[in-house]
């Protein structure tokens, strides 16, 4: 990845609202390299996708902090890490599976971490149970 | 009616709601509410769900298209998608919705 060029560190509230700040942010940050429209949605949506996550599951039953970091390098990797001290997973590979939800609203697709893993290069998910979850996502843009 | 969110307009039995900006998980309880309000309502033939203003969409909208089906599924009225982007269209192509929903309109970037 060679050398660290820029980064942004970014706390907000476990508020639905700041889906949408969250997802701006970073696309205002992203947009330095001048990264095409398709890589830009992209971006959007896995960080959407990754801070709602933290909001309706892992804050479920109580307000808390999520992070969000962005850093590039010089070979124009994105790289993001999105973290909660909520819930946590029990069973991360369980929790990957496409349409598999916790939710019982019927309203969740469990599409989730399908679009983070495709429109995304690579995802890293770790979490333990009442430990939180910390996702690491990287793109390498063109 | 128009809000913030949603157009929703009834004639000749085709219900058309017409979404305004993102949908994501923050914006998409009054959308779905709303729509499942106007589809008890007017009991149309055809839901015909407009994405033509819809910029940014995450697997939040997924959810509630596949809910508005099951919605109009449950009267017996056919459920079309008009004009995602290509965005959007992407994430629908991911989750295998024309499998199910036929889409309508023009690509558009
Ligand atoms: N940050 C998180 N904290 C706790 N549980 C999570 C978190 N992110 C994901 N999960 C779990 O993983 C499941 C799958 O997530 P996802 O693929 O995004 O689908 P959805 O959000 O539609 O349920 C969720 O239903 C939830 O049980
Ligand atoms: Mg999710």
């Amino acid at each position: 990845m060679k050398n660290k060029e820029n980064q942004m560190k970014l706390y907000l509230p476990s508020l639905s609202i700041n889906e949408s700040v969250a997802r701006s942010a970073v696309a205002v940050f992203v947009a330095q390299l001048n990264p095409t429209i398709e890589e830009i949605s992209d971006i959007k949506c896995a960080v959407s996708e990754a801070v709602t996550n933290s909001i309706v599951h892992g804050y479920k039953f109580c307000q808390g902090e999520i992070y969000i970091g962005v850093k590039y390098y010089s070979d124009r990797t994105v790289v993001i890490e999105i973290k909660d001290k909520g819930c946590g997973i029990e069973d991360v590979k369980l929790a990957m599976t496409p349409l598999f939800t916790t939710d019982t609203t019927g309203e969740r697709s469990g599409m989730g971490f399908a679009v983070m893993q495709t429109f995304m290069d690579n995802l890293e998910v770790y979490s333990k149970k009442d430990k939180g979850v910390r996702i690491v996502m990287e793109k390498k843009l063109k | 009616m128009n809000t913030e969110s949603l157009v929703v307009s009834c004639e000749n039995g085709i219900l058309k709601a017409r979404v305004l900006g993102d949908i994501d998980h923050h914006c998409a309880k009054p959308i779905r509410e709303k729509i499942d309000d106007y589809i008890f309502k007017y009991k149309p033939d055809l839901v015909l769900l407009d994405l033509s203003l819809v910029e940014f969409m995450d697997s939040s909208g997924l959810g509630l298209i596949l809910g508005r089906f099951n919605t109009a599924n449950e009267i017996g009225a056919d459920f079309k998608i008009y004009s995602p982007s290509r965005g959007v269209r992407k994430i629908l192509e991911l989750a295998g919705i024309e499998r199910l929903i036929k889409i309508e309109g023009e690509l558009r970037g």
